[in-house]
């Protein structure tokens, strides 16, 4: 027989499952998963993301793919919206990198600077790294 | 992996099962392992959507992306496309979700846009077979809460607030139902749902049991703690293959789980639900007779009083109520009677969930809140009538209502408005009918619905109804007279005033409805011996346009009983005598010189 705790955590733990169904306001991880993303190595991507989300127990998280956004180059891409910021784009994604992105800026809100894309005079630098001072 | 990143959900509805949704189903299982993808995805076998029109349907989460018309060729291309790469196949989309390259959420468009859905809240939404996806979407959340907190008074107080009406027909208050039966001293008590849906064209019973089996068992359970009952019936017609199988699931899941059975929530109530097969007798929906059929008589109605709430199954006070009104308990009980009683109108609260069928863009299920219009039904919702042709008119209530006409498209839809009308709310079938409808045989289509389904055990009914059908299908074959038209309206009020049950007692509407909004086509067919429409076949007559006959002969040959005969390269005739108006002349003609009037 069921107790109300009990139906209180069917209830929980059946909503992260079922909650892409319903109108929510969740963060949004967007895979590009177009051939060049593909042949990028997009998929171990959208894997890792996926087992470190299940991993932290993350809820309210929605893992799309797109095609390709027109920068082939930079693949694997990885998109992060959260509900009222700004979108956030990874590039040269793997799987570690993917990790690190769900754990610091999904989950703790920190964006993970030293993975985005830099547009410095209209010129986009993939290996631009970030100047602690 | 529990996180899945995709969810396929796809239509097990009655009407998608009918055009092969489950091979669909298995075709998507089959691509998504090939492509190594079946951890991430998840396929989920849902109730109707509504949209029935354009089934089978899936529907692609998180994108919300809604193909319509899916077919087993086109899976391999979804799965390769959306499932892979991302991609919805747009070709497959339903157009009206495209918008400018964007996709709309299935909510915005024209068929969703204005409904609000409360019966229907999980259908398309939660995978029926799965009492957990219920739960998350806070099933059996209102038992608990009755169990826990509340005293049946003040249930039947919040239902009571809510200002329900019964959604199988009569319009009875709920609230007021409930308390009549827990008022009654008993020792034993029971619960019944009316599962025998038997309008032509109205589905929507089915649809919540296949799509929510779920609400309808935690609704009975409420209801009886709310008068006092631990037994529950569901009737449901064996027809309805796929609803007594989630029925059958839903019932054992819930026993598993102990939300059915002894001492739930640890309480001292105790509650269990039995099936009951019908066997589709339209008198079976009379909650009298469906008492009879539950006990194993024959399934007719007895004259009430006493009403059910003294005396029902095998002699105890009995609470009956339809599939629809039970699944409108919970969220009433979770979200209070006043949430509810804020939608609808002053003497119609909520929502009612409507079949449109007939001559209408989007077949399909729609649930609305109460007083909005015939216009924004069969137009904004319905999307029209389809091949541009002209609304004629709409026929609500199946077997027991009326026709409305044009002229009635403003009206709000209500209990009373329509029934001071002449139709009325019924269990929610609305058949949509163009200018190609001839509203005679319409008519004599009901008559004969109900002359056929009259149990026979009252006098007016059983020998009533058969003289009418005899009367118009006179008027069909052009026999009629004036005369018949009066002797129609009397014999249909008679009928009404004395028979036994609702069958006899609303069976003459659509004759008498169609006799007072459409009497000219009724003068027509006995005065001038037409059929404006052009369906009744005895009153049609086939002739040859002279001027485009290029006397060809084909239509001559074609012809079955040789009545058609003429000179060659000159135009030919048709002898009306010997003419059978199989219209086989008027599909060969290739100078379209054949017409039926």
């Amino acid at each position: 027989m069921k107790t109300l705790q009990e139906l209180e955590e069917i209830r929980k733990r059946t909503l992260d499952r079922v909650n892409q169904r319903k109108d929510r306001t969740t963060t949004r991880i967007v895979v590009g998963m177009a051939t060049c993303g593909i042949a990028a190595g997009a998929r171990p991507v959208l894997l890792a993301i996926m087992e470190e989300i299940e991993k932290l127990g993350l809820t309210d998280v929605v893992v799309a793919q797109t095609g390709c956004i027109g920068l082939c180059k930079m693949e694997p891409i990885v998109e992060v919206i959260k509900p009222g910021e700004e979108k956030v784009t990874y590039v040269k994604m793997d799987a570690e990198k993917a990790r690190r992105i769900v754990r610091e800026h999904v989950k703790d809100g920190k964006v993970v600077e030293e993975y985005t894309m830099h547009v410095i005079q209209g010129k986009i630098l993939n290996d631009y790294k970030v100047e602690k001072e | 992996m529990a996180f899945y990143r995709s969810q396929v959900l796809i239509c097990g509805g009655t009407g998608c099962t009918s055009s092969d949704s489950m091979k669909i189903l298995e075709k998507f299982k089959e691509e998504v392992k090939k492509q190594n993808i079946e951890n991430e995805i998840e396929i989920v076998r849902t109730g109707c959507f509504g949209l029935c029109e354009l089934g089978p349907v899936v529907i692609v989460y998180p994108e919300g992306a809604f193909y319509s018309r899916v077919k087993v060729e086109d899976v391999e291309e979804i799965v390769a496309e959306h499932l892979v790469k991302g991609r919805p196949v747009t070709r497959l989309l339903y157009t009206e979700t495209i918008d400018e390259g964007r996709i709309k959420s299935l909510n915005e468009t024209g068929f969703y846009k204005k409904q609000e859905r409360i019966a229907l809240r999980n259908c398309g939404v939660i995978d029926p077979e799965n009492i957990d996806e219920y739960i998350a979407f806070d099933g059996y959340k209102a038992l608990a809460k009755v169990l826990t907190t509340m005293t049946p008074e003040q249930v039947i107080e919040e239902v009571k607030k809510s200002g329900l009406r019964g959604r199988g027909g009569g319009g009875f208050p709920t609230g007021l139902k409930w308390e009549l039966t827990a008022k009654s001293k008993a020792d034993q008590k029971y619960v019944v749902c009316n599962a025998d849906e038997g309008d032509p064209g109205a589905f929507m019973d089915r649809s919540i049991l296949e799509g929510d089996p779920h609400s309808v068992l935690e609704a009975m359970a409420i209801a009886g703690y709310a008068i006092g009952a631990n037994q529950g019936y569901i009737y449901v017609r064996a027809e309805y293959p796929i609803a007594v199988q989630r029925l059958k699931v839903a019932i054992k899941q819930a026993r598993e789980y102990g939300l059915l059975g002894k001492n739930i929530f640890g309480t001292d109530f105790s509650f269990d639900i039995e099936i009951r097969l019908g066997a589709g007798a339209f008198v079976c929906g009379e909650e009298t007779a469906l008492m009879n059929s539950i006990e194993g008589r024959r399934g007719m109605p007895n004259p009430k009083p006493p009403f059910p709430a003294q005396s029902g199954l095998w002699g105890k006070p009995t609470l009956i109520n339809n599939v629809e009104t039970y699944a409108n308990i919970p969220p009433i009980i979770v979200r209070g009677g006043e949430w509810f009683a804020s939608k609808g109108t002053e003497k119609s609260k909520g929502t009612k969930v409507f079949a449109l069928g007939g001559k209408i863009t989007n077949t399909g299920l729609v649930e609305v809140p109460m007083g909005i219009t015939l216009r924004e039904v069969i137009y904004e919702i319905g999307g029209g009538i389809p091949n541009g042709k002209k609304f004629k008119a709409v026929q609500t209530g199946g077997p027991s209502g009326g026709c409305l006409t044009a002229e009635h498209l403003d009206t709000p839809i209500e209990y009373d408005t329509l029934t001071a009308l002449g139709s009325m709310m019924g269990s929610g079938g609305m058949i949509v009918m163009d200018e190609d409808t001839c509203m005679v045989d319409v008519a004599r289509f009901y008559l004969d619905f109900t002359r056929d389904e009259s149990c026979g055990k009252c006098t007016p009914c059983r020998i009533g109804t058969k003289r009418m059908l005899e009367i118009l299908d006179r008027i069909v074959e052009g026999k009629g007279t004036l005369e018949d038209l009066d002797k129609l309206e009397e014999l249909g009020k008679q009928i009404k005033a004395a028979s036994l049950c609702g069958l006899g007692q609303t069976a003459p509407n659509p004759v008498l409805s169609t006799l007072k909004h459409f009497r000219d086509e009724y003068v027509a067919h006995v005065v001038d011996k037409k059929c404006p429409a052009g369906v009744c076949q005895a009153l049609l007559q086939y002739t040859i346009i002279e001027e485009k006959c290029k006397g060809c002969s084909l239509c001559a040959r074609q012809c079955p009983v040789n009545a058609i005969s003429g000179q060659v390269k000159s135009p030919f005739k048709i002898d009306q005598d010997k003419c059978i108006k199989c219209g086989a002349c008027i599909d060969k003609c290739p100078f379209k010189a054949i017409v039926k009037k």
